[in-house]
């Protein structure tokens, strides 16, 4: 098979490095060749964040670059936005529909853009989910990437049980379940 | 079936370390070398610790060495500066047991005050260097340094970059290679560095290292790819990956050795290809050498000195194709900032209503620097901060001062920051030192040091107290106080500065992501109350932005309930959540 590329976006401290050690585990499961690649260090701090995830026979480069990936997953709005262009024409857009400012729209010297999902929606094939809310309503705010993780699932070739399996064996023991239940909500909607 | 894993580049270099049969690590936590330290602990047949400084570090690791034993110190690029002394020497003593330094450099600066390359400080150490390109060879390239290191009697430099160190790939797991303690003989000749003696183990350094240029031909490190010869590579680390994912025909030679470079092989290389490319990150150090022996090629002629390599970069280049075509849409930019909670904004918060400016040090502090806060002037390098603040004053005399501050975190202090507080008693200085105690090394990610009681295997420990560390050096103005408080914290920098005298302040607060650490309830606003003044604002927590009609929301998911917007706001229009 061709090489696969997977983007995760968003904002430090949002919890982007456990959505991709889950994404890693399920495509070590299905037997793939596997490169991941993500920021640690000063950027984490609330900066813009994004993990590269490829995999396929033989995985070369680590990094996904421009007009080069096949799903985007976004988990704030304008980090959507910012990476959209990395897309293939036909990649897939999932985009967390939460607000985080950044503080130069904090301090007023930028403003944060409008409409972002409808503008992106006229370029691309877009899924949006509230996976804050729904979080908040599962009695834990942290499960929100899950969510969000689950509703890429539903564009990836791996089955609901594996995915189970690899979150159980992936994410703290005490949050397992709590984890599984979010994963279903983005998969099964 | 062999065990595979996913495992991270530096995960790899502490298996490497682990099957090589280290028997002792040191080593100071510095994006993007962190991570082997924190995963070699977990292999109890090695002895870890978090040193105070990179140039303890190596040494430590260099006195296992000549006692026998297999032993590795890692580092980010900017850490070998400060190792570089212990660092020529052992390049003229060289080894008993194995000894590996790992070098992490920042191609593209994603948490780097510069972008140095550490192949030029090898090449000046006289120090071979391999360069592995993928998680595997990162696991692989280590055992083999270990081997050379005792072969050729020499400290071995394993570079990796931000990309390698931080990408995760597959490694096939084997066992620990039982490697028993070199016998130790006192040997003056080798291990004492005197002008006579060094003399002579510089005849052996240079003896090596020729040595090395011709039978690193044969090393299994270096490979050729023989494909199309209208196009070839020369390449190295992770740039191979992209040479690879653009050019799967073409012709490569990838080093696994970069200094010395196996001359031969090269020469054999460039003989055999029409267009010869030298795809290197950073410095042109393999062109250079390539193009003083008379080969033609094209190396930075094409491609960047500056920031990281890519695949487009390539594309670009080499097929003509035009990348930059796709565009990014403008989006306000998104800066790395102090969390919400962090001690550190509390005390800029302060800094700033006096105008006091900031020599800054190497830390998360350094954010200090940026809008709103923009209390911090300078940023050079650890423990800059108090030594530039007191070459101000020297400069300027005391009264220039009164209007500054040098201010350090507690590792960056413990690191090299106490022998420029030494310097400023010693010379009679009379700034005022702000020592940011957070109990934790936080830009890295909470490693442990000397005056925060755990070590790195998590031993408890006595902490040394920096309170009676200043006051034992002498200095009599010793004040702590807790990073909220900011009426004392006014009043104490405001008396402090203002005094003729060296002064310390420690603000404690332990960093806000450290575990067990949660402030009581979260910060909630009441819009009846608001006036809209944005006092709130000023200090710029994320948790906090203003509604359509200029009052304000706090985001629960963020607010850490330090209570600064709380204190800041004039017209008690915030307040502690109920339980």
């Amino acid at each position: 098979m061709m090489t696969k590329s997977i983007m995760i976006v968003g904002v430090g401290g949002q919890g982007t490095l456990l959505t991709s050690r889950v994404l890693g585990g399920i495509i070590q499961e299905a037997g793939y060749d596997v490169k991941l690649s993500e920021v640690h260090g000063m950027a984490q701090r609330g900066g813009s964040v994004v993990t590269f995830v490829r995999y396929g026979e033989k995985v070369w480069e680590p990094i996904v670059e421009e007009g080069q990936a096949d799903v985007l997953i976004a988990f704030e709005r304008m980090e959507a936005l910012r990476y959209a262009h990395f897309l293939k024409k036909d990649g897939v857009l999932i985009i967390n529909d939460w607000r985080i400012d950044p503080i130069t729209v904090v301090t007023g010297a930028a403003e944060y853009p409008k409409d972002i999902i409808q503008k992106l929606s006229k370029s691309h094939k877009v899924y949006t989910v509230n996976a804050m809310e729904e979080a908040i309503k599962l009695g834990n705010s942290k499960a929100f990437n899950i969510i969000v993780l689950g509703m890429a699932a539903r564009h990836m070739d791996f089955a609901k049980e594996d995915w189970l399996k690899v979150i159980e064996r992936t994410v703290p023991s005490k949050t397992v379940e709590i984890n599984e239940r979010a994963f279903l909500i983005g998969y099964e909607g | 079936m062999a065990k595979k894993k996913i495992m991270l580049g530096n995960e790899a270099i502490a298996r490497g370390a682990y099957e090589a049969g280290v028997k002792v690590s040191a080593a100071y936590p510095g994006t993007p070398s962190t991570e082997i330290s924190e995963n070699i602990v977990k292999y109890d047949e090695i002895y870890a610790e978090w040193s105070p400084n990179e140039k303890v570090a190596m040494e430590v690791a260099i006195g296992a060495s000549i006692s026998g034993v297999r032993a590795m110190s890692s580092m980010k690029h900017v850490g070998v500066n400060v190792a570089s002394d212990p660092l020529y020497t052992a390049s003229y003593s060289g080894v008993n047991g194995g000894l590996v330094l790992v070098a992490a450099d920042d191609p593209g600066l994603y948490s780097s005050q510069n972008e140095q390359d550490t192949r030029c400080v090898a090449r000046a150490a006289q120090v071979p260097v391999l360069e592995p390109s993928d998680s595997q060879e990162a696991k692989d390239f280590v055992k083999f340094a270990f081997d050379i290191s005792e072969k050729y009697d020499t400290p071995v430099i394993v570079r990796t970059t931000t990309r390698l160190a931080h990408s995760q790939g597959m490694v096939v797991l084997e066992e620990r290679a039982d490697i028993p303690d070199k016998i130790y003989e006192r040997n003056i000749s080798k291990f004492v560095m005197m002008p006579g003696m060094a003399k002579v183990r510089h005849l052996h350094v240079e003896q090596r290292l020729k040595a090395m240029e011709e039978e690193g031909c044969d090393f299994p490190v270096n490979r050729m790819e023989m494909g199309d010869t209208s196009i070839g590579f020369i390449t190295s680390g992770i740039p191979y990956q992209y040479v690879k994912e653009v050019c799967p025909e073409a012709s490569v030679l990838k080093l696994g050795l970069v200094h010395p470079l196996p001359r031969k092989l090269i020469e054999d290389f460039a003989s055999k290809v029409d267009k010869l490319y030298i795809f290197e990150e950073l410095e042109p150090v393999i062109e250079e050498q390539v193009k003083s022996w008379g080969i033609n090629a094209i190396g930075k002629e094409a491609f960047t000195k500056q920031g990281e390599y890519s695949a487009n970069m390539l594309r670009n280049v080499i097929l003509n194709e035009k990348t930059e075509g796709i565009k990014a849409e403008q989006v306000p930019a998104r800066p790395p900032i102090l969390c919400p909670g962090c001690p550190h904004r509390s005390v800029f918060s302060v800094l700033s209503k006096l105008k006091l400016h900031g020599a800054g040090d190497i830390g998360c502090y350094t954010l200090g620097a940026v809008a709103p806060l923009s209390v911090i002037d300078t940023t050079i390098c650890m423990g800059a901060s108090i030594s530039s603040l007191h070459g101000m004053e020297k400069a300027k005399g005391k009264d220039y001062v009164k209007n500054w501050v040098a201010v350090i975190g507690d590792s960056t202090f413990m690191h090299t920051g106490i022998n420029s507080l030494m310097n400023m008693v010693y010379n009679q200085g009379t700034g005022t030192v702000l020592i940011l105690d957070n109990s934790t090394t936080g830009m890295t990610g909470h490693q442990d040091h000397a005056a925060t009681g755990k070590t790195l295997k998590g031993e408890i420990v006595p902490a040394i107290d920096i309170y009676n560390l200043c006051k034992a050096i002498g200095i009599k103005h010793v004040t702590e106080i807790n990073a909220f408080d900011l009426p004392a914290l006014e009043k104490a920098l405001k008396e402090e500065t203002a005094r003729d005298e060296i002064s310390v302040i420690i603000t404690k607060s332990p960093c806000v992501l450290l575990k067990g650490n949660v402030f009581p309830n979260k910060c909630v606003p009441i819009p009846e109350k608001c006036r809209k003044c944005g006092a709130c604002l000023k200090p710029g927590c994320p948790a906090l932005t203003r509604n359509e009609d200029r009052t304000i929301s706090i985001d629960e998911t963020m607010c850490n309930g330090c209570g600064l917007c709380m204190q800041l706001c004039p017209f008690e229009a915030i307040e502690k959540q109920a339980k």
